[in-house]
């Protein structure tokens, strides 16, 4: 129910906007409500759906004449809650902002509206030569607004980077209602570099409403191989051992038996249903000098114990690795009525580690866990599953992810590789940073958004916000 | 999801009153969803509005609030519902399996029930255009007659361009503008057609309603290439409609009949399978088995195992090349009734690679529904128009000249966009095409 203080702002919204950009009626909220996290829940009083720049800057100038909260979202994939309307206010859902705005292939950049789909960009570059390097799971759906605000990544960041390394300039909303233009085209603006602050800030600091994002040419060749391992171990001494030789890969992903069952239930790829773990590994670039790197892997998987190593048959073998491994988590489904997706990041040489004692834990608890993750960089996506009508077990899968999260501080990691804090992982903020380097954060925020009416309670605890309880893991899709 | 085909429990129904229209509902289909929101972008309307309410993540909420009790079924909720093209392009979407038509439809069905201010089913129009004329051959094509007359005289142009269209209510306009230039009327198809060369199979042709008065030309090509792969082709007299559009519109009661009078006029014995050359008839042939449930669901699923999409008939079968080239470049439109609804988007382009000199161009968005989605493109014509536009949009940047996709509907929307918009365009069926080949033809451009 929108409250009556908030009346006129709906009025004054739509006279700004048009009344079919803006929606008010309790009916049109419930379903912003929530994001790809759906443990805390809490309705926006009004959705706004700004057309240009000026529409944003006119829009946070209203809330703040009216000292109201605002936040922006994209396609609401966020698996941290980051699109959460703690305290309710005004959302500026970014959707209707949607334009490829230019595409300088000479130059190699294009300039986006925060509302492109991260796909479209790729497809619009088809036949080009070029395409846009960060490949999140979610490709097909998430925004590059939502990219830039959480820094994403995707399986071939190992070799091309995060979005902060894609992203030239931002033109951003500022919370006062000033427009303002960070970095652009060029490489290297002189000056602080506000445009990598900007990146991964989660929506606390500007909106942002234009992009100017970085084109990479297509790699002349590719080489996609699938390594069949008969224990974890052998699998992750490979990767250690391929990155140890000097070969950075494209991308590196596995996959343990637990998820292999279910992907294979889901795409009929063929996977040995016996294989205790397989490596996905991709390396590309240069044609000349791609088969002796791929059968270097070849060689250094076999020395660790791979019981076969083999290359993508064609381009339709690699296309449907690929969609297993993109597809993985929602596979997942078959195996569990609910499940929860964590995000960790530890160490490399780590990863065998955290395996055996992701394993421990799980039978501590007697939750069963499956993995699939981007072994390249170290960033593990440990799937917890469980039945939600369950009490006890969500109970006991809270426990155990808190439990592989603390685990993974302890290994010199980090507890988000590539979802972001959001209001999810607020808690962890303590154990991972001591109050000074929050307080530094904390100076930066308020340096921008003084009031802290933009996107409150998120990525930074704050006196009354230091984490919201968790009752329930909810049921998660995750990477 | 699998969860609800796996663990055969007992039907788990809402925690709803039976005035809910949820309550029919078992429940474990919503919790299927795990609200991750990777479906979104692939829905028109979500695309086109980028309001979540119209797009399935937000559907889906939408109607478990409703069934839950914490939603009222408020006018902005149906609108949000009604506005669903039920293209099913958030199935092939969704990772985890969510069976999104198994939602929308008895939850239509239900709403249409319990009534409420947009009584979709209950207008003029549902009960005078599409329920009365659209699911009767005969009467259509007695009711298209007097077009065939005004295009035979150009008197269509005419009206068109004196704006005299714009005096009919909006649904009607589309109806109008909906119909493609009408070549003479063809006689119907006998009730046998004998297989050329060593017979390979004995099918039975579906062949339609609205689809056999509009497209009685591919009704009689579709036979012909059955023929020319050596099928024997029967067609059966007293098939009816399937009933998708009473069933699509929230009418389950005559659907059910119309589902009832085909299952008797098809002896599923007697044929190799049944033969549907329009997606969408197809996509609810081939769901007699799940819409009711009743003692008659054993015969109505043993029909629809026997349904087979022409496309993937010939697939399966092995196309017998034809040999007369078509040099041309065309693009391949996925109809959603058989991209999303029937998974087929291979078989179609395999059989079209198999004709000589046709050169197929990629289409883009080609899976993004074109607008006509069944009766939609009359019942909401103003989302629907947008989709045609974005449609003929990427169809003119492959450059292609024909335009070839297996459903009659968007044979239909398409070609009137084409025409409204002043462009030279051919929209065929894929068989169409082949029969061109095989007869050594040309397309009429
Ligand atoms: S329908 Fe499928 S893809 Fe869409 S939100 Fe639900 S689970 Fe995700
Ligand atoms: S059926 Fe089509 S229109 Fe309806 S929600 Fe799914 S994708 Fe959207």
């Amino acid at each position: 129910m929108i409250s009556s203080a908030l009346l006129p702002i709906a009025d004054e919204l739509r006279r700004v906007v048009g009344g079919e950009n803006v929606l008010a009626a309790h009916s049109d909220l419930v379903v912003y409500e929530c994001d790809g996290f759906v443990i805390e829940k809490n309705c926006p009083d009004v959705v706004v759906f700004p057309r240009s720049t000026e529409d944003v800057a006119a829009i946070v100038k209203i809330c703040n004449r009216y000292d109201v909260p605002f936040l922006p979202r994209g396609a609401g994939t966020s698996l941290a809650g980051g699109c959460l309307p703690v305290g309710g206010g005004v959302m500026i859902v970014l959707t209707r902002m949607k334009q490829i705005l230019e595409i300088n292939l000479r130059d190699r950049y294009a300039i986006v509206q925060p509302g492109v789909v991260n796909l479209w960009l790729t497809n619009a570059l088809k036949g080009t030569g070029y395409h846009y390097a960060p490949d999140p799971s979610s490709q097909g759906a998430c925004t590059i607004g939502g990219n830039v605000a959480t820094n994403s990544g995707g399986p071939h960041t190992l070799k091309y980077g995060v979005t902060v390394n894609h992203t030239l300039g931002i033109e951003g909303v500022m919370t006062d209602g000033s427009i303002v233009e960070f970095g652009g085209p060029s490489e290297d603006s002189p000056g602080l570099d506000l445009t990598g602050t900007l990146v991964g800030s989660e929506g606390t600091l500007v909106v942002v409403t234009k992009v100017w994002v970085r084109l990479t040419r297509n790699p002349e060749g590719v080489r996609t191989m699938l390594g069949v391992f008969d224990s974890a171990d052998d699998a992750t001494n490979s990767i250690s051992a391929i990155i140890g030789a000097g070969i950075i890969p494209a991308a590196l992903e596995m996959m343990d038996q637990g998820i292999l069952v279910a992907v294979e239930a889901a795409f009929h790829f063929g996977f040995p249903p016996d294989a205790k773990a397989i490596l996905l590994i991709e390396v590309d670039g240069l044609e000349a000098g791609l088969d002796a790197q791929r059968d270097r892997i070849v060689e250094l998987c076999l020395q660790c114990g791979a019981r076969e190593v083999r290359q993508a048959r064609d381009a339709a073998e690699r296309l449907l690795l690929w969609k297993c491994r993109k597809q993985a988590f929602g596979a997942v489904g078959r195996l569990s009525p609910s499940y929860c997706t964590q995000d960790g990041v530890v160490p490399r040489t780590k990863l065998p580690y955290i395996l055996r004692r992701i394993g421990q834990i799980g039978e501590k608890h007697g939750v069963r866990i499956v993995n699939v993750f981007h072994a390249g960089d170290g960033n593990i996506h440990p799937i917890l599953l469980f039945d939600e009508r369950d009490p006890a077990q969500i109970e006991r899968v809270l426990e155990a992810s808190g439990e592989i999260l603390d685990e993974c501080i302890a290994c010199g990691g980090s507890v988000t590789g590539e979802h972001g804090i959001g209001v999810e992982k607020i808690s962890f903020m303590r154990k991972l940073f001591n109050d000074d380097d929050l307080a530094a954060m904390t100076r930066l925020r308020v340096a921008f958004n003084p009031d802290n009416r933009l996107s409150p309670a998120k990525m930074l605890p704050t006196a009354g916000a230091c984490g919201m309880e968790q009752k329930h893991p909810g049921r998660r899709a995750a990477l | 999801m699998k969860q609800s085909a796996e663990h055969p429990e007992p039907f788990e129904s809402a925690p709803a009153a039976a005035s809910n229209p949820g309550s029919g509902i078992d429940y474990r289909l919503f919790l299927d969803c795990v609200h991750c929101g990777l479906c979104t972008a692939a829905c028109p309307t979500y695309v086109e509005t980028g309001n979540e309410n119209d797009g399935p993540r937000g559907r889906i909420y939408l109607m478990r609030s409703v069934t839950d009790g914490r939603l009222e079924l408020t006018q902005e909720v149906r609108r949000h519902l009604e506005l669903c093209l039920d293209c099913r392009a958030c199935e092939t979407a969704c990772p985890s399996g969510v069976q999104y038509g198994k939602l929308i439809e008895p939850f239509r069905v239900a709403m249409e029930a319990t009534g409420g201010g947009g009584e979709k089913s209950h207008d003029w129009f549902h009960r005078w255009i599409l329920f009365r004329l659209f699911p009767y051959p005969e009467r259509m094509r007695a009711a298209i007659a007097p077009a065939r007359w005004a295009q035979f005289l150009r008197l269509e142009r005419l009206v068109e361009s004196l704006g005299l269209l714009n005096l009919l209510p909006p649904r009607l306009r589309q109806l109008v503008r909906m119909l493609p230039p009408l070549g003479k009327p063809e006689p119907a198809l006998p009730e046998f057609l004998p297989a050329i060369g060593p017979r390979r199979a004995r099918v039975a042709l579906f062949t339609g309603c609205v689809g056999d008065a509009i497209f009685r030309p591919t009704n009689w090509a579709t036979a012909r290439v059955l023929q020319q792969n050596g099928c024997d082709v029967i067609v059966p007299r007293n098939q009816a409609c399937c009933g998708a559009i009473h069933f699509h519109a929230g009418s389950s009661e005559p659907a059910r009949d119309f589902a009832d009078r085909n299952v008797n006029a098809f002896d599923c014995d007697d044929v190799d399978a049944i033969i549907v050359n329009v997606a969408g008839c197809g996509a609810m042939l081939k769901d007699y088995a799940h819409h009711w449930h009743d003692p008659r669901q054993d015969a109505r699923e043993k029909f629809a195992r026997k349904v087979k999409d022409i496309n993937e008939f010939l697939d399966q079968l092995g196309l017998i090349p034809p040999e007369g080239a078509i040099r041309l470049t065309a693009t391949y439109h996925d109809a959603c009734h058989l991209g999303h609804a029937q998974k087929l988007r291979e078989a179609p382009r395999r059989l079209l690679a198999k004709i000589p000199g046709l050169v197929l161009k990629d289409l883009p968005e080609t899976d993004l529904c074109c607008g006509a989605a069944g009766t939609y493109n009359l019942t909401e014509p103003e989302m629907s128009a947008r989709l045609s536009q974005r449609k003929l949009k990427n169809i003119l940047t492959t450059g292609a000249r024909v335009v070839i996709t297996a459903n009659a509907g968007c044979l239909l929307q398409i070609a009137r966009e084409a025409r409204c918009q002043g462009e030279k365009l051919w929209v065929a069926h894929t068989i169409d095409l082949l029969d061109l080949s095989y007869r050594r033809e040309q397309p009429p451009l």
